[in-house]
């Protein structure tokens, strides 16, 4: 292969599909068949980590960076001018198998822009998977795209060969949608999603009868949204999100924070600052309703339609409800630990598992590695010294904040600045 | 104190369990347990060199074993820590496991079953970490070559993943500090000694020992981690943290910059 030419297809395509936030390359469970290449054990490895912090665990790029639609927030939207490209099903296949060999992925990340039609798109993305497990004997990674509006069959088969299936459904609003990707339908993006969703339902019930059911798409799939680029509200974000962790059994939902990529009048303007606190205040949402059992009303409501962004979303909650505390962590049920701010799931295993010895003192809670300097003021614990000042919200907030240093301080501090 | 000894072994893991019988079995009060090469006589307490016996170490690892297969992996995993002082963490932590009823690896308000824990711990995230930052290098040989340097004796660890996962290319890891490295040959993984002069390769002082494609790929790669970060997202602190610095000059992507 011309080195030359490979190298300056990879810098577009990967250009192309670093937005995809997705890296995950975990919960699949593909072992080394008759002494093949590689597997996907369950536990996701990140590589390398790429100068924004971002993990790197799989080769993420693009197909082809054509694309005949021309949604306002891509950047391979067809009416940007930039430099195109494309690759052949071969290179794809032996850039994977090459990096893969030398342990820097733990397999492929594919996507493509759209040209001629979605089936077309559609079809060499499962060509690519199926030369790689067929001819290349490879066990790793494999996440493919559903291509928005792919036939039923091609996803059918798309599943066979992929560990992970994903559509970016980008916009949380249908409305949004409208405005930003003209030419898409909102069916289009559900479609592949509904189907894959039942495939994978029907293979874990023929799984039961018959063990050597091939595998489909056993690390689920995920979808990705943009935040920031249309006006919604973290209530937004959230309720569509929990819509489709509910609906669709989506294993992962992730958040984007928009980068400008155009000058277009509906979106924010390039230059403008990506909205990192938000997205990780999103995250952080994402968790309490997926590990913590948080409903998704009591952190974003009518009332509290966006996020804290001076505290974090389980303080946040906290402070508007301190009739539940303070909570005895040598008496409290998990649920109600796993409540309290700045006591990861991590310390409420540790602190179920301890309690049973002993009663837990602050010296003990300290050493498992709890936040105390948020949690104190939620507890109590084998001690006479508690926290017994009857304070209020306001001032329990004030406290932590003048005792604490958190990595996105300084950029609410100006925005607090603004507005004082 | 009477009979109060200072126990010296190999540095083994078997050695060391073979030291943890020795003081059961002579009912011998441990003053402290010593790797030879570090051996350090004491004023008040004389000593005895344990002579490594796999049966003997292998009845100490069954003991735990059925007392807990957790406290067996976290002692593993500790040990290989190689921190100072681990050998009597340890053997504390396995007298407590045999002569109390209720003691057991997840009292972590105990705190010496929470420090094994959090050496286990951090010997697991050294584990993950090779795993990661492995870099093979393509030999003309066909052997796919990488050097590390990881902080704890993580090689015992990570042959497992190495061999499911590349079955079909004879490989070799070779821990720098340690001095000594795994080969796969397509059957079995071997230990290996052996002197490498010339350690670390890049684009400018490429080595003859590999092939002309390897440099290609290593370039490929090096072009695709730069192609993939986001400029307006940088955030060099979360990198530095995810991928230390001291690692550098083994990873591809980021030995130019060293």
């Amino acid at each position: 292969m011309s080195f030359e030419r490979i190298k300056e297809k990879l810098n577009i395509l990967a250009d192309a599909a670093k937005y995809d936030v997705s890296c995950a390359s975990s919960g699949s469970n593909r072992t080394n068949k008759n002494k093949g290449l590689g597997n996907s054990t369950g536990m996701g490895i990140c590589h390398s980590y790429t100068e924004d912090g971002r993990c790197v665990s799989l080769l993420k790029i693009l197909m082809t960076n054509y694309c005949i639609y021309d949604c306002a927030y891509c950047v391979t939207r067809k009416s940007n001018d930039i430099k195109r490209a494309a690759f052949k099903i071969q290179e794809v296949v032996d850039l994977t198998i090459n990096f893969y060999r030398r342990n820097y992925i733990e397999g492929l990340f594919l996507s493509s822009g759209i040209f001629k039609n979605a089936d077309y798109t559609m079809e060499r993305l499962v060509a690519v998977a199926k030369k790689l497990r067929e001819e290349e004997n490879f066990n790793g990674y494999i996440h493919l795209k559903s291509i928005p509006g792919a036939s039923d069959e091609l996803m059918r088969e798309a599943g066979l060969y992929a560990d992970r299936l994903s559509v970016n459904i980008e916009v949380p609003t249908v409305s949004g949608l409208k405005l930003l990707a003209p030419d898409k339908n909102y069916e289009d993006f559900t479609k592949p999603m509904l189907k894959v969703k039942n495939e994978i339902i029907q293979y874990k019930a023929e799984k039961k009868i018959i063990k050597s059911t091939p595998k489909y798409a056993p690390a689920g799939q995920s979808t990705q949204m943009i935040i920031g680029a249309t006006g919604e509200s973290d209530k937004d974000i959230m309720y569509s999100a929990t819509h489709y962790y509910k609906n669709y059994h989506m294993k992962r939902v992730y958040y984007s924070g928009y980068v400008p990529v155009a000058e277009d009048k509906r979106l924010p303007a390039i230059g403008s600052q990506v909205p990192l606190l938000r997205e990780n205040r999103l995250y952080q949402t994402d968790w309490l309703l997926r590990f913590y059992g948080f409903h998704v009303k009591e952190i974003l409501n009518a009332d509290f339609p966006n996020l804290d962004m001076d505290v974090d979303p389980k303080l946040g909650w906290a402070l508007r409800n301190m009739h539940h505390f303070p909570v005895d962590v040598n008496r409290a049920d998990r649920a109600m630990l796993a409540r309290i701010p700045g006591i990861g799931m991590q310390s409420v295993h540790k602190i179920i598992n301890a309690r049973k010895f002993r009663k837990l003192n602050w010296e003990h809670l300290k050493n498992i590695g709890i936040a105390l300097n948020r949690a104190k003021y939620f507890m109590v614990c084998d001690s006479s010294k508690w926290e017994n000042r009857d304070l209020e919200p306001d001032r329990i907030k004030g406290l932590i904040l003048q005792n604490s240093s958190g990595k996105f301080r300084k950029e609410y501090s100006n925005q607090l600045q603004l507005f004082s | 104190m009477i009979n109060s000894k200072i126990l010296v072994y190999d540095g083994s893991f078997n050695g060391f369990l073979t030291a943890v019988f020795t003081a059961f079995d002579e009912k011998v009060s441990v003053s402290d347990i010593q790797r030879e090469d570090e051996y350090q006589s004491g004023l008040f307490s004389e000593s005895e060199t344990v002579i490594t016996d796999s049966e003997k170490a292998k009845r100490v690892w069954y003991g735990i074993d059925k007392k807990s297969h957790t406290a067996i992996k976290q002692i593993y995993f500790a040990f290989l820590s190689e921190s100072r002082g681990i050998e009597m963490l340890l053997y504390r932590y396995i007298r407590k496991l045999f002569s109390k009823q209720d003691a057991s690896p997840s009292d972590y308000s105990d705190g010496i079953v929470l420090k094994t824990s959090q050496l286990a711990k951090s010997v697991g995230r050294e584990k993950h970490r090779m795993e990661a930052f492995v870099r093979f290098q393509l030999t003309k040989d066909g052997i796919y070559f990488a050097n590390i340097e990881p902080d704890f004796n993580v090689l015992p660890l990570i042959s497992k993943h190495f061999r499911s996962r590349y079955a079909d290319q004879y490989w070799l890891i070779y821990d720098v500090k340690r001095k000594y490295g795994l080969y796969y040959d397509l059957k079995k993984v071997e230990i290996v000694t052996m002197d490498l002069k010339e350690l670390l390769t890049n684009s400018i002082h490429k080595s003859e020992t590999l092939t002309a494609a390897e440099y290609d790929f290593q370039d490929l790669w090096n072009n695709y981690f730069k192609s993939t970060n986001i400029k307006s997202r940088i955030n060099l602190k979360l990198h530095q943290q995810h991928v230390p610095k001291r690692y550098w000059k083994y990873l591809s992507e980021k030995r130019e910059v060293v």
